[in-house]
């Protein structure tokens, strides 16, 4: 990065630190003619943060993005920034900017003009340097007079952004922002988005339906289905323990079993409760057991599954399952997945990475399997196994 | 399939062959005439000697009419922008469900012949209809005022015939906008006003041009509303030159001004063209 980008970068934290404020959403709702889109949604988030929003399409994320950036207008309910009420503000008052899912870009006016759009509407004195410092930010300083139909989609994002983040806004919100691109330039770009935000320390509030997006970026993420959050933490939290199937599922994949309570057990390490599961007791620390009593779903990461042949030593205190089959061995590289079909009918994933301690495993081998007891968690029995599976495509 | 190197040219005979048909033979002969001696007549025969002199006559005979119908068409052009920008605006934009419905109405005055719609206004503005006397009860226009017979009557006249042709390229272009670049004006500050400014009306520029070229020109060389809605007073070029053709039989004077009149349309045009700089026209 240049020196006038840093100093662009400077300034903007500088004034972020200033004014940061966080933003409130308190009971926020929106009723469409035939569908509620967001219920009763309540959510903070604190000011400097990366926030994501994810959900699959129509689990109403866009729409509460709209409502913050004053293109939709609550049903009912609040939105804050700090103490300041926005709820009903006009989006051109509101300090906060949008970069647009296919961008947006004014296609009469040129690269340069586009991204002064804002300064100028504010009537900001020295538009021309400030936006030369904003575009070398973004790298595209030598395409200042080009129109946005002669750039990349790449190159189009990252007008957006800068046409945006100009304005230095409390909250930036991106709606899907890298969605209309390919996969490795995605990859460039949610680095590249994570570096900006951290350089100019304001407000991101990020929409997308890319679970690995939300993780490799967000400080925070929500994850949003039909209309309600299931569940808000950091990445490692949301992943390492899920509260419901849905997030279970849609942050990466997990293997779902089901069984019932059997006791709930003392230890010095904390209380620990025990299920039956299929004939096996496992047990699952109790601050990861979101049940504590009847059936329910033991789950695990397939990459906390580990299988060996039949009788040979297995890194499992306490959990201990056998009478595996392998029935699917996929090599991607880095790591095979297998499917290993378990007694009671029930095909399970384990990742494992090809670290070349032994061989990968043949189909139809026989195979323990084992994880240990505090990488499970336990949900309720009355969620749905399937919700929030991703389709592979 | 193959191509072979002459198949463009092929394809290009049809409208060729239409344009040398029905453009460049009558626009020659329309030249020609303008060049006939004027002392020739229906009875002595006529002949093309070149007369140059015919333009400068049929200008200084007829410049006020040429004045006045560039200057009608300027107004009713100016009129129908306006008019026509709300309306194509109000059906790309907030019409809704009720979008195809009122296109149609924009055109069904096409399902009449121009002629009877023109006669219909006459019999709407006439000194003892509705609108005179609405008009004069509201002290708007004096005991004895009338409209017929006025330039009002003949701009209202143009305005009324013109409108679709202004409303239908406005509509294309404000329909293909973006609402997003809206919304997105919006976000970055610009206040309803200034993201009209800013954003949809540039946009809509190629609906504009075209739609004020699709009015002007037509209106410049009418003469059905003046001769139909005005007295000789607000007698327009195309009433001289039809008067000229059909009943003077100076067809030498006729054909100069019809010439000139077509040169100071061409050279508007594309001094307009030059000016509004638009890349895609429609």
């Amino acid at each position: 990065m240049s020196l006038a980008a840093d100093s662009a970068a400077h300034r903007a934290s500088d004034r972020s630190q200033g004014e940061g404020r966080s933003l409130r959403l308190t009971a926020l709702t929106k009723e469409f003619a035939t569908f509620t889109a967001v219920r009763s949604l309540d959510l903070e988030v604190p000011a400097g943060t990366f926030f994501a929003l994810l959900g699959p399409s129509g689990c109403g994320k866009t729409t509460t993005l709209r409502m913050v950036a004053g293109l939709d207008t609550p049903t009912s309910g609040t939105i804050h920034l700090g103490d300041d009420e926005i709820t009903y503000e006009k989006p051109y008052r509101r300090p906060v900017n949008t970069v647009f899912q296919n961008y947006a870009l004014f296609p009469h006016l040129d690269i340069h003009e586009n991204v002064a759009f804002g300064l100028r509407r504010r009537k900001v004195k020295d538009v021309d340097q400030q936006v030369q410092e904003m575009l070398s930010l973004v790298e595209l300083e030598a395409q200042a007079r080009k129109k946005p139909p002669q750039m990349s989609g790449g190159q189009q994002q990252r007008v957006a952004l800068a046409r945006a983040l100009i304005n230095r806004p409390e909250v930036l919100l991106l709606d899907e922002p890298l969605g209309a691109l390919d996969l490795k330039l995605r990859r460039g770009m949610q680095i590249e988005l994570k570096r900006i935000q951290t350089e100019v320390g304001l407000t991101f509030v990020h929409v997308t339906h890319d679970q690995e997006e939300a993780m490799t970026m967000a400080d925070t993420i929500a994850v949003m289905n039909s209309g309600v959050i299931e569940q808000m933490g950091s990445p490692a939290e949301l992943y390492e323990n899920p509260r419901t199937t849905f997030v279970a599922n849609f942050l990466g994949q997990s293997n779902l079993i089901a069984g019932a309570v059997s006791s709930t057990v003392s230890s010095t390490d904390g209380d620990v409760v025990r299920v039956d599961m299929h004939g096996t007791q496992v047990s699952i620390p109790a601050d990861r057991a979101h049940v504590r009593a009847g059936d329910g779903w033991v789950g695990i990461r397939p990459e906390k599954v580990l299988i060996e042949p039949l009788g040979e030593p297995l890194d499992a205190p306490g959990n201990h399952l056998t009478g595996g089959v392998i029935t699917d061995v996929s090599f991607v590289g880095v790591s095979t997945q297998y499917l290993v079909m378990m007694p009671w009918g029930q095909e399970l994933m384990s990742f494992e990475q090809n670290t070349g301690r032994r061989p990968v495993l043949a189909t139809g081998t026989k195979v323990d399997v084992s994880w240990r007891p505090e990488f499970a968690f336990l949900l309720p029995a009355s969620q749905d196994v399937n919700a929030g599976v991703v389709e592979e495509s | 399939m193959r191509r072979g190197r002459f198949t463009g040219y092929w394809l290009m005979l049809p409208a060729g062959l239409w344009l040398a048909l029905f453009f460049v033979i009558p626009f020659y002969s329309l030249l020609a005439t303008s060049l006939f001696d004027p002392e020739g007549s229906v009875l002595t025969g006529y002949s093309v000697d070149y007369r140059f002199a015919n333009f400068v006559d049929a200008l200084q005979q007829f410049w006020e009419p040429l004045v006045r119908s560039l200057w009608y068409a300027a107004v009713a052009t100016a009129i129908c922008l306006v008019l026509g920008y709300v309306l194509a605006y109000a059906i790309a934009f907030k019409a809704g469900r009720w979008r195809t419905l009122l296109l149609v109405l924009v055109i069904a005055p096409f399902f009449t012949s121009f002629l009877v719609r023109t006669l219909s206004w006459k019999l709407i503005l006439a000194d003892d209809g509705f609108v005179v006397d609405t008009l004069q009860f509201l002290q708007l226009l004096g005991d004895d005022g009338r409209l017929l017979a006025t330039p009002v009557a003949v701009i209202a006249g143009l305005v009324y015939n013109f409108l679709p042709f202004m409303v239908l390229p406005l509509y294309a272009s404000l329909e293909k906008i973006d609402g997003r670049l809206i919304e997105a004006a919006g976000d970055l500050y610009a206040s309803p006003t200034r993201g009209f400014l800013k954003v949809t009306l540039p946009l809509s520029k190629p609906g504009v041009v075209a739609g004020t070229l699709l009015t002007f020109i037509p209106a410049a060389g009418d003469y059905i509303n003046a001769a139909l809605l005005g007295s000789p007073n607000q007698r327009m070029v195309g009433n001289v030159i039809q008067n000229l053709f059909t009943s003077t039989g100076d067809y030498a004077a006729a054909g100069a001004l019809s010439v000139i009149l077509m040169v100071i349309i061409v050279a508007l045009v594309m001094l307009y063209i030059r000016t509004a700089g638009t890349e895609e026209l429609v």
